[in-house]
């Protein structure tokens, strides 16, 4: 009998977040700290109206730099990415690949940065090994999900290799090339952003043009950065990448060495703890350990999860507002060419870039943090929820505008949406994680603290922890879908597609 | 009311229907029927291509929204008849009196039991009823129902047909079952490869008439 009116869980469960998200506001400070927002923001603008590209060496030096470390990056993350997926049925495998997926590349370039300085090798590891981690357990998906029926009818004597290359590889095969052709995109961004750790890629040249104020300068770097990753797919072609792998080894900037005392004395001194390295009393190393966790883990946790549960609902909202502009239900051809543009620009602009600019704006609070968040998540699943509502046929007899929304698409398109929304709250988690080495007190400030003041083995223990966050709530994540039976239709490796590193 | 001359349609690219002539006043109840393929669902789009205001339509997908409730989606049939304020807070709590309206339609159709169900678990001659349920709620001049009682059994077709010929005054309706066509219907149109061959009143066809066109 269903005579009483009960609501659907994914209704309670939404509702549930967006109390959580409310508690949050009150223990976020979100106040604009800025002598006069408006002026920055007009004067931003219109750096966007006259964009500088007198200074075409350093723009281009700042590109090269930027695929180079891009190429190498990924190419290196798949390659090795492949070879753990052939063994990723071990546990402990799934274990080692899920921690180091958590750690976001920024934290890895802050760990190899003490290790190797401004070698390359930072940079490559940087994003090689979060994203190997990555491919890794995405290879192993599509290895997994691939039809088998073939393999039943090979015979025994055929050695594994050939077995793969002649039975699985050919159908396989457009699966692997997408996947990792998109995660290329991601890579660049990943690339970008390693220049505000110090590393000569995009971020760099863009983070010191905006400290001088020349927003003509960041917008020109924008724009050449928006139109390379629009065309992708004219550069990337697979004729084309083994060249690209051979040459960039060349153009990374390599002036610096490593110096292996730097590397021994970083994993036999440094990252131990202080009170186990002087061999302190038990009660000193306890003391020494608590108070790391209540005055700078505690408050990093808290904070992180305030941004990110915030975040997290304003990221819904947003997207369910931005859907509508590529819906065919909604707009024709032209709003829609519109819409597309907007929401590929705020896509492509990593988080990192936005929250950097929003908060020189409008000073450190949290405030810039969720708006930069919600921004380039609401897009990326704006963009998946409106794709996905062009496919639904409407009745001829429907309603229009608003009726329409309310009754025939959002009902229709909830489902997936929330799907969409959970499998980015593990990456917005991460990203709030980060934001904390701009000023915002997440645990990236903690840890950005503790590197600069040399107490590398705090830094380390505090990365740990925001690995473990960042699983915990992965692993919620999964239930959360699991539970609402959350299946996305689309492929959530589409998710993937616009990154799960940001 | 319904005056269509010379018309043809096509479907995906194809001719479907050629020199359609038919005229259709208020108070007639059309059966259309033919072999599937014969241009029955073409003739129903086409009529309400042309005569689309006040004209309630129950289509062959039956165009239901699988995580509303039976409720919300007979509601669907009046959303024009309310302010967008109205409709929005009906979904967050269902207003008492639309709950009313709505179950007394459902209990024609024998829904009652599944008011607040999600039409997503019903079996498909139950989400019939719901789009023949939506048609009833919406009222109209006019009602064009594309195979209105294909999954239902004979019983309740004969209950569901009983509540169409009594809520609206004008129908038009593709049915492919003749036994229920000469019942309900007192005018018979005949489709043949997108022709009309048949246009005759029930009471001067038999049953052997008619299956001369399958």
């Amino acid at each position: 009998m269903n005579t009483v009116y009960k609501h659907s869980p994914a209704w309670n469960v939404s509702w549930f977040f967006v109390v959580v998200a409310t508690i949050s506001l009150f223990f976020a400070d979100i106040e604009i700290i800025s002598l006069e927002p408006w002026q920055e923001l007009k004067r931003l603008f219109l750096g966007l109206v006259t964009p500088d590209w007198s200074n075409p060496l350093e723009i281009g030096e700042a590109f090269l730099q930027t695929l180079a470390f891009a190429i190498l990056g990924v190419a290196g993350g798949s390659a090795i990415g492949f070879l753990l997926a052939l063994i990723f049925h071990w546990r402990w495998i799934q274990i080692a690949c899920a921690f180091i997926r958590a750690i976001h590349e920024l934290f890895w370039a802050l760990i190899f940065l003490q290790i190797f300085g401004l070698h390359p090798l930072t940079g490559l590891l940087a994003i090689g090994l979060p994203y190997a981690a990555t491919f890794a357990k995405v290879y192993a998906e599509i290895l997994e999900e691939g039809n088998k029926s073939a393999l039943q009818v090979i015979s025994q004597d055929t050695s594994l290799i050939s077995t793969f290359f002649y039975v699985r590889l050919p159908d396989l095969w457009v699966h692997f090339k997408t996947y990792t052709s998109y995660r290329l995109e991601c890579g660049l961004r990943s690339s970008a952003i390693l220049g505000f750790v110090g590393l000569p890629t995009l971020g760099y040249t863009l983070s010191s043009a905006f400290m001088e104020g020349h927003y003509s300068v960041v917008w020109a770097l924008l724009i050449l950065f928006y139109l390379l990753i629009a065309t992708i797919r004219y550069w990337v072609r697979p004729a084309l990448i083994p060249f690209y792998i051979i040459i960039a080894p060349f153009i990374i900037a390599n002036d610096s060495e490593i110096s292996f005392d730097n590397v021994q004395r970083f994993f036999t001194e440094d990252i131990i703890p202080a009170p186990i390295r002087n061999g302190e009393s038990f009660s000193t190393s306890w003391h020494w350990f608590s108070d790391l966790i209540m005055t700078q883990a505690v408050p990093g946790i808290t904070n992180t999860l305030v941004l990110t549960q915030i975040a997290l609902v304003a990221t819904g909202v947003l997207s369910l507002l931005l859907y509508p502009l590529i819906s065919k239900h909604f707009f024709n051809p032209i709003g829609r060419g519109a819409g597309h543009i907007l929401l590929v620009v705020m896509r492509s602009t990593p988080e990192y870039i936005l929250a950097y600019i929003l908060l020189q704006l409008w000073g450190p609070s949290m405030f810039p943090a969720i708006v930069a968040l919600a921004l380039h998540n609401g897009a990326i699943i704006g963009h998946l929820t409106g794709r996905y509502s062009s496919e639904v046929k409407l009745r001829v007899d429907a309603s229009k505008g608003l009726n329409r929304y309310l009754y025939e698409l959002l009902p229709r398109l909830y489902g997936q949406f929330l799907a969409f929304l959970f499998y980015r709250w593990e990456i917005i988690l991460r990203e709030s994680a980060i934001l904390g080495i701009l000023g915002i007190a997440t645990l990236g400030f903690y840890i950005d603290s503790s590197i600069q003041e040399l107490h590398f083995d705090k830094a380390m223990i505090l990365i740990v922890i925001t690995a473990l966050l960042n699983v915990v709530v992965d692993t919620l994540s999964r239930y959360l879908r699991a539970k609402l039976r959350l299946k996305t239709s689309v492929d959530c490796r589409a998710c993937n597609d616009y990154c799960a590193a940001g | 009311m319904i005056q269509l001359q010379s018309e043809s349609a096509s479907y995906q690219g194809v001719e479907t229907l050629h020199d359609i002539d038919l005229s259709v006043s208020e108070g007639e109840k059309l059966a259309l029927v033919g072999q599937s393929g014969s241009g029955k669902s073409t003739l129903i789009k086409l009529i309400y291509d042309r005569y689309p205001t006040n004209t309630s339509l129950v289509p062959q997908d039956y165009g239901l929204v699988n995580t509303l409730s039976v409720f919300h989606n007979v509601y669907i049939g009046c959303l024009a008849q309310h302010s967008t304020a109205y409709n929005l807070l009906n979904l967050i709590r269902p207003w008492p009196d639309q709950v009313e309206f709505v179950r007394k339609i459902l209990i024609q159709l024998q829904l009652d039991e599944y008011l607040f169900r999600p039409v997503g678990r019903l079996s498909g001659g139950q989400k019939q009823r719901v789009a023949v349920a939506r048609s009833l709620f919406q009222k109209g001049q006019l009602l064009l129902a594309d195979e209105p009682v294909s999954s239902v059994d004979e019983q309740q077709s004969k209950v569901v047909l009983k509540q169409l010929t009594n809520g609206f005054s004008t129908m038009v309706l593709a049915m492919h079952d003749i036994q229920l066509a000469l019942s309900f219907c007192d005018r018979i149109i005949g489709l043949e490869k997108g022709r009309i061959v048949l246009d005759s009143p029930s009471s001067a066809l038999t049953n052997n008439d008619l299956l001369n066109l399958y």
